[in-house]
């Protein structure tokens, strides 16, 4: 056999080998393809069909109407507050993590994990126990003299931004502690040596370097955000109608799977895009991609 | 001011306030869920911190209610088959995609995590419809398919991280000694990644042990989950039982946790 037919034999069973090696990936691929992505396509079908079964627009036009608008913009509202709350909080805590000793950033760490660990619902509880008109912390204000009547800290958009606030945290923190991590500290100590004060170092270099996990964390947050749905319909109790409720109520209550669908379509079309465009824009991926 | 040696750009007395800062955000994450543990003690109808007097009441009624016995039976049941359907299938998957080195492997990728991306309700809707067709509402197949799909993402996504830390070439050299590529799997690779197996095996259990919005739709009657009785219990009133469970919920996830961080791989804590 010639060397030039050898290596073509070669390259051949290499070939094939690569097809039965990805060949592996078929179960999970199939599983996740039959149960979530056909089920989503027979949804995007039926969003623009009537009940004869022609073609219409009819659930797209419905979702101007105001109750809808009204969902959209509590929950673009929340997500935006809860976003930018949790920016607030996880950027301080971050960068404490990236800046302490290697003692106290594993017993942060562990503090951050807890809550991802712990499940969602008895997270969520343990808020409605904590906010309820006799709960804990209407008690314990009262008792030192800081409000007069309990305060109305459930069931409403407060208790919901509370909750959800907490609940979104470790996906800030976490993106950020990673873009942290990552930085150089000898920019920092160059600024310093430069003569820029502590402020100014930290301002004009180590924040601009820390951007894009912040970016990441925030658009991590605020699309979970977006389409979250156990929390607000508990500490909401009803009164704070997100985007996923009416989701849920279409087709629960009302049996409208063209309304659902459509809502669906239009809450995938969106979150989509804004990871999309984010992607795009900053390549936040590499800080998504490995969580 | 600025504590060069270390690289902190911040004075010591900012550092203060930024320790401070952070304890109380740290215990905003987990004082709320932990307080709720000695609240469950309580021998009265209303949750209060202290408890008033000390008791396992709600302790009773919960391992004395059938319901709440069997919706914990349906969902320890559903997390555990959850685990062995979705553990295999990420860990073929993850393999599979590593070795290959295929162009399509990035669009593979995208697909086994989108379960992740989508919002969960979508997905919900998505299956309720799917299954209504298919008679696999309210039925254990279901669920487990459904907890699967969740679940195995997790999985792929821990081995796929595990795989880039191994050195194929060892796999290689088996082979090269006249190993078959199943048994050199085995017997080589796999106790390598092990640990990322572990971890992987250990979140597809708790997320469906945890999981509310699919089980609200798709698991009812004989077979509604845990989660699902809780949620429906929370929206009525504030039902004291549901702390009891919940601080036995806390302590399975910390005893986990606890044999994760022994036997697991450190690098993959994180899941949403």
């Amino acid at each position: 056999m010639t060397e030039a037919a050898n290596s073509a034999a070669l390259a051949a069973a290499e070939r094939r080998e690569a097809r039965g090696l990805f060949l592996l990936c078929s179960p999970a691929v199939l599983m996740i393809a039959v149960v979530v992505f056909l089920p989503i396509g027979w949804l995007f079908a039926l969003s623009f069909l009537n009940e004869q079964g022609g073609f219409t627009l009819d659930h797209y036009a419905r979702m101007l109407h105001p109750a809808y608008t009204r969902s959209f913009q509590t929950t673009f509202e929340l997500s935006f507050l809860v976003t930018a709350i949790c920016a607030a909080l996880g950027y301080p805590l971050a960068y404490l993590m990236s800046q302490t000793s290697t003692v106290w950033r594993a017993l942060i760490f562990v503090c951050v994990l807890f809550p991802f660990w712990t499940s969602l619902l008895v997270r969520t509880y343990a808020w409605l126990v904590l906010l309820q008109r006799r709960g804990v912390v209407n008690v314990w204000l009262q008792d030192i003299g800081l409000i007069e009547a309990p305060l109305r800290l459930v069931h409403n958009f407060t208790g919901t931004a509370i909750g959800m606030t907490q609940i979104m945290l470790p996906f800030m923190v976490l993106p950020l502690y990673a873009a942290m991590a990552a930085v150089d500290r000898d920019y920092v100590k160059a600024a310093a040596s430069l003569g820029a004060s502590p402020l100014k170092s930290f301002w004009q270099v180590f924040f601009p370097l820390t951007l894009p996990g912040l970016l990441a964390g925030t658009v991590l947050v605020f699309v979970l955000c977006l389409g979250f749905y156990v929390t607000p319909a508990v500490l909401g109790g009803g009164r704070v109608l997100m985007w996923s409720m009416s989701i849920e109520r279409s087709v629960a209550v009302y049996s409208d799977w063209g309304a659902a669908s459509a809502l669906g379509v239009v809450l995938l079309v969106v979150t989509l895009a804004i990871l999309w465009i984010m992607n795009r824009l900053f390549g936040v991926e590499r800080f998504i991609g490995g969580r | 001011m600025a504590d060069t040696a270390s690289g902190v750009p911040i004075g010591r007395f900012r550092r203060v306030w930024l320790y401070a800062l952070c304890f109380l955000i740290v215990l905003f994450l987990v004082l709320p869920t932990i307080i709720v543990v000695p609240m469950s003690f309580t021998g009265s109808r209303f949750l209060r911190f202290p408890p008033e007097q000390f008791s396992v009441r709600w302790y009773e009624v919960y391992f004395n209610s059938v319901e709440w016995r069997d919706a914990t039976w349906v969902s320890l049941k559903a997390a555990v088959l959850t685990m062995l359907v979705a553990t295999p299938l990420g860990v073929l998957a993850a393999y599979g995609l590593h070795a290959s080195r295929s162009k399509w492997a990035r669009a593979v990728e995208v697909a086994l995590i989108a379960p992740l991306i989508l919002p969960l309700i979508l997905i919900s809707i998505g299956i309720f419809f799917l299954y209504a067709r298919l008679g696999l509402n309210n039925t254990l197949l279901g669920l487990v398919l459904a907890h699967a799909c969740l679940a195995m993402p997790f999985v792929f996504v821990t081995v796929l991280a595990g795989l880039k830390g191994y050195d194929m070439n060892q796999e290689r050299v088996a082979r090269s000694l006249g190993a078959s590529r199943p048994v050199a799997f085995l017997t080589v690779t796999l106790p390598q990644i092990r640990f990322s197996v572990f971890s992987g095996a250990l979140l597809a259990f708790i997320t469906s042990l945890d999981e509310v919005v699919v089980a609200l739709f798709i698991s009812g009657g004989e077979n509604a989950t845990l989660t699902r009785r809780m949620f429906t219990a929370l929206r009525d009133e504030i039902d004291p039982t549901v702390a009891a469970i919940s601080s036995l919920l806390v302590a399975l996830t910390l005893t986990l946790l606890a044999l994760g961080l022994v036997f697991g791989d450190r690098r993959a804590g994180g899941r949403s």
